[in-house]
């Protein structure tokens, strides 16, 4: 028995060691994913908190403040300023009405600084080509609307 | 023509329902011709699905607009490999293409064992015909790729399509998802043989012999897909980085892990006829972390920059895994009896322990992968809130484990089978140990006090040692032996037994991998915003800014700096990043400028131009040893080509075949 007992208490050092990793480490690093009203519905509480923004990138809103770059955020008709204050370049796929994810707190003035945004890869969008944005195409095909 | 697309995959369905039945109806009822006729149900599918995928690439090619999928993944710009490319460029093609290869692989498989396994292939046919079906389910009702634009009725006809993202307009990208798919899909083959084996009460290993070839050349597709996206990221997307732990990333890194996993165990089945339950659990794993990553990309499963639009396609994936997975989970405890282990570890300092903790380590990252991708999804189940997990947890849990995995890369082939002896484990490490000592106390001395970049140079050290000694003392012997010169006496040792050397070629590829990946220790980054004289300093690079123009092309806005780059007071280059803006998709690009070298890659990246219009942001970075993960790559996969090339000695096992041991109700039952 000798033996396994070394093989078990060699597995549970493994096993321990990498959920130990996994719980200490989890704390700081989890963010909270929340879309603009949800963060504006929030009120004080959102003040400092670690957050994953989401929204959609208002039209003509983007811009270079110095080797800062500022946009706005809106979702369901609430809108809120980012400011980008990351080193690495923002994604190309970050323009005018991309979904996008903003990963930062919210300061008292509220102003979201985000240390790093994603931006939904453009490959994804799937509006049809001929109609205006939003609306389905009718497919004869099926007869239902697509996806 | 499109009625002819619907029809074939329509058909298709049916015919691969039909196939799954009757392979199941004629292997219980005995009834051959049953049997027969699922096999040929299987190379109709075949036909069919190449039909319908025949008709879509044609009109991917001839620019047909009045195709919904043609108008938004092409247009008449695009060269014509990246035409052809956009047939799994969007949600329908794609899923079309994993059918295409499903079938594919299911057309050969039951060719190429026509005369074989007679009791097993019919369950072998049913598997994948019942996959076929659940895909063919999707092409057919959920995501047709052959919807038409309702071209004079409500809107007026296309001119030119939408084009694929010029992101993705790039070489490695265009053959990156075909390989991953070929990954993905290629795990179905050896689970449907598992289970084949499995609900025939099959004794021995005949699944894992014939699908042995079968898996490797899976590993390697997936091998080679997932370090294609990395160098595509590292290329294109301008962030000087390759790999961010986005769920995509992470969907296609969990199958190949527990892919990983089971190449390595099997050994020990098939050596020792030990872990039988466990490769059983490890085939499905993997099987089903594929079907999981398909899902992930296609059913935006998870908030990622990849995935989809939230579309309806997840829950069925979700329905499809739970009753795959219900099944199996039934089969293996019913047929425990059959998977009984013939021997018994001896000794924890052996190679069967070490396989052990192999298979332990990497069970346990891509259970620690799959928690941190899941999270959000898990923490939204349990307490309603949604929460992200960053790329620093992953790299907290994920560095440790890997430098853990490496250090085993070494020891491992090294121990001995059933126990190892103090004598041998001196004489296989103490050059291999001491030099690893000796390499890190230099580099601490060098002012390096990054504490996982040196362990990890050590462990790379001993590791790279351990395998070129084995390289060694294997050709000399031969050499002396037969008056050869060594490095003929190499191939022959390697032609000898190529699973084993070809082994330790891959083992060396992921040493450079991780020589380049502890690059990451030691990188640098700076932005300014710059104006033609300007200059700057990085590391030992000055970098001084002597052009910034602008232009057009038909297709593109372009702005470019024109940066001259010296070292220690010499000029050693230009370098000329550039921003594009596509018109069509209103998209824009980076296309970084890179100065390659061995030991660190200067990479620029012409970040935008400030509002005024008259400075450029530039962004540089240093990147130290990031070319040894290519580099690595290629030698991966020259490892795995030298497993693939049969060996010359027929290995023989020492161990005998045991007849597994009967229940008795379950004898031959038919």
């Amino acid at each position: 028995m000798k033996k396994y007992g070394k093989f078990a208490a060699l597995i549970t050092i493994v096993v321990g060691t990498v959920v130990w990793l996994a719980v200490t480490g989890g704390k700081q690093s989890q963010a909270y994913y929340k879309t603009v009203n949800e963060v504006h519905d929030m009120g004080t509480k959102a003040y400092g908190q670690r957050l994953r923004l989401e929204g959609n990138v208002a039209t003509g809103s983007i811009q270079h403040v110095g080797a800062q770059t500022e946009f706005v955020l809106e979702y369901q008709n609430t809108r809120m300023k980012v400011l980008y204050t990351g080193t690495d370049p923002l994604p190309d796929t970050l323009k005018d009405g991309a979904q996008a994810l903003a990963d930062g707190r919210l300061g008292q003035d509220q102003v979201f600084r985000a240390g790093a945004v994603q931006a939904k890869c453009a490959s994804k969008y799937e509006t049809k080509p001929g109609l205006a944005p939003g609306q389905t195409a009718p497919n004869i095909n099926t007869g239902k609307s697509s996806i | 023509m499109e009625n002819l697309g619907s029809l074939a995959i329509l058909l298709a369905f049916c015919v691969a329902l039909y196939a799954a039945t009757a392979s199941v109806v004629g292997r219980i009822k005995r009834k051959p011709f049953l049997i027969v006729s699922a096999g040929r149900a299987v190379y109709s599918v075949w036909l069919l699905v190449a039909l319908a995928s025949g008709i879509l690439v044609s009109k991917l090619l001839t620019s047909d607009f009045s195709f919904s999928y043609v108008a938004e993944h092409s247009n008449r710009s695009m060269p014509i490999l990246y035409k052809f490319a956009a047939w799994w460029g969007g949600q329908e093609g794609s899923l079309l293409f994993w059918t295409f290869l499903l079938s594919t692989y299911a057309t050969v498989v039951v060719f190429t064992n026509r005369k074989r396994h007679r009791d097993m292939m019919p369950w072998v046919v049913a598997v994948l015909a019942t996959l076929e079906t659940f895909f063919l389910l999707l092409n057919n009702f959920i995501a047709n790729p052959f919807r038409m634009l309702a071209v004079d009725k409500l809107i007026t006809p296309v001119q030119d399509g939408q084009g694929l993202s010029p992101l993705l307009q790039y070489p490695a990208m265009a053959i990156h998802p075909p390989m991953l798919y070929l990954g993905y899909v290629g795990f179905a083959v050896p689970f449907a043989f598992a289970m084949g084996s499995l609900i025939t009460r099959q004794p021995g290993d005949a699944w894992i012999h014939t699908t042995r070839r079968w898996t490797l050349v899976t590993w390697l597709f997936q091998s080679t897909g997932i370090m294609l996206g990395m160098a595509w990221a590292y290329h294109v997307l301008g962030w000087g980085g390759y790999w961010m732990w986005d769920p995509v990333e992470n969907a296609s890194l969990l199958p190949w892990i527990a892919g990983t996993a089971f190449l390595h165990s099997v050994m020990m089945q098939e050596k020792k006829g030990m872990m039988k339950v466990w490769n059983m659990v490890l085939i499905s794993t993997t099987f089903f972390l594929c079907i999981l990553g398909t899902a992930m990309t296609r059913g935006g499963l998870v908030q990622s920059v990849h995935a989809f639009a939230r579309s309806d396609i997840g829950k069925y994936f979700v329905t499809f895994m739970a009753i795959g997975i219900a099944a199996t989970i039934y089969l293996i405890l019913d047929r425990l009896d059959y998977l009984k282990s013939e021997s018994e570890l001896e000794s924890v300092i052996s190679r069967e322990s070490s396989f052990l903790f192999n298979n332990l380590i990497l069970l346990a990252s891509c259970f620690a992968v799959l928690w941190g991708t899941l999270f959000p999804v898990v923490s939204e189940a349990i307490s309603g809130e949604k929460i992200a997990l960053d790329a620093d947890w992953f790299n907290r849990l994920m560095v440790p484990i890997g430098l853990f995995l490496l250090l085993l890369t070494g020891l491992g082939p090294l121990f001995a089978w059933r126990k190892t002896s103090i004598e041998s484990l001196r004489r296989n490490f103490q050059i291999p140990g001491i030099a690893a000592l000796v390499l890190v106390g230099g580099l601490f001395a060098l002012g390096i006090h990054h504490v996982y970049a040196l362990i990890s140079f050590g462990f790379c050290l001993f590791v790279a040692l351990t395998v070129l000694m084995e390289f060694y003392k294997g050709s000399m012997s031969i050499a002396n032996k037969n008056s050869m010169n060594p490095v003929r006496a190499m191939v022959e040792l390697t032609h000898r037994n190529t699973r084993r050397y070809g082994g330790y070629v891959v083992h060396m590829g992921i040493v450079l991998m991780f020589i380049g990946f502890s690059g990451q220790a030691f990188n640098q980054a700076d932005t300014k915003e710059v104006s033609i004289g300007d200059s700057m300093n990085l590391g030992s690079y000055h970098l001084k800014v002597t052009d910034i123009q602008m232009g057009d092309t038909p297709v593109y806005q372009w702005h470019r700096a024109t940066v001259e780059v010296s070292k220690g007071g010499e000029v050693v280059g230009t370098l000329e990043p550039e921003k594009r803006f596509y018109m069509a998709s209103k998209q824009g690009t980076s296309e970084v400028a890179i100065r390659i070298r061995p030991n660190e890659d200067l990479y620029l990246n012409f970040g935008g131009m400030s509002d005024d219009n008259q400075r450029a942001i530039l962004q540089v970075y240093i990147r130290p040893l990031v070319s040894w993960i290519w580099i690595g790559g290629l030698v991966l996969i020259f490892g795995t080509l030298i497993c693939l090339v049969p060996s010359k000695v027929k290995m023989q096992y020492a161990r005998t075949e045991v007849v597994g041991i009967t229940k008795s109700h379950a004898t031959i039952q038919n």
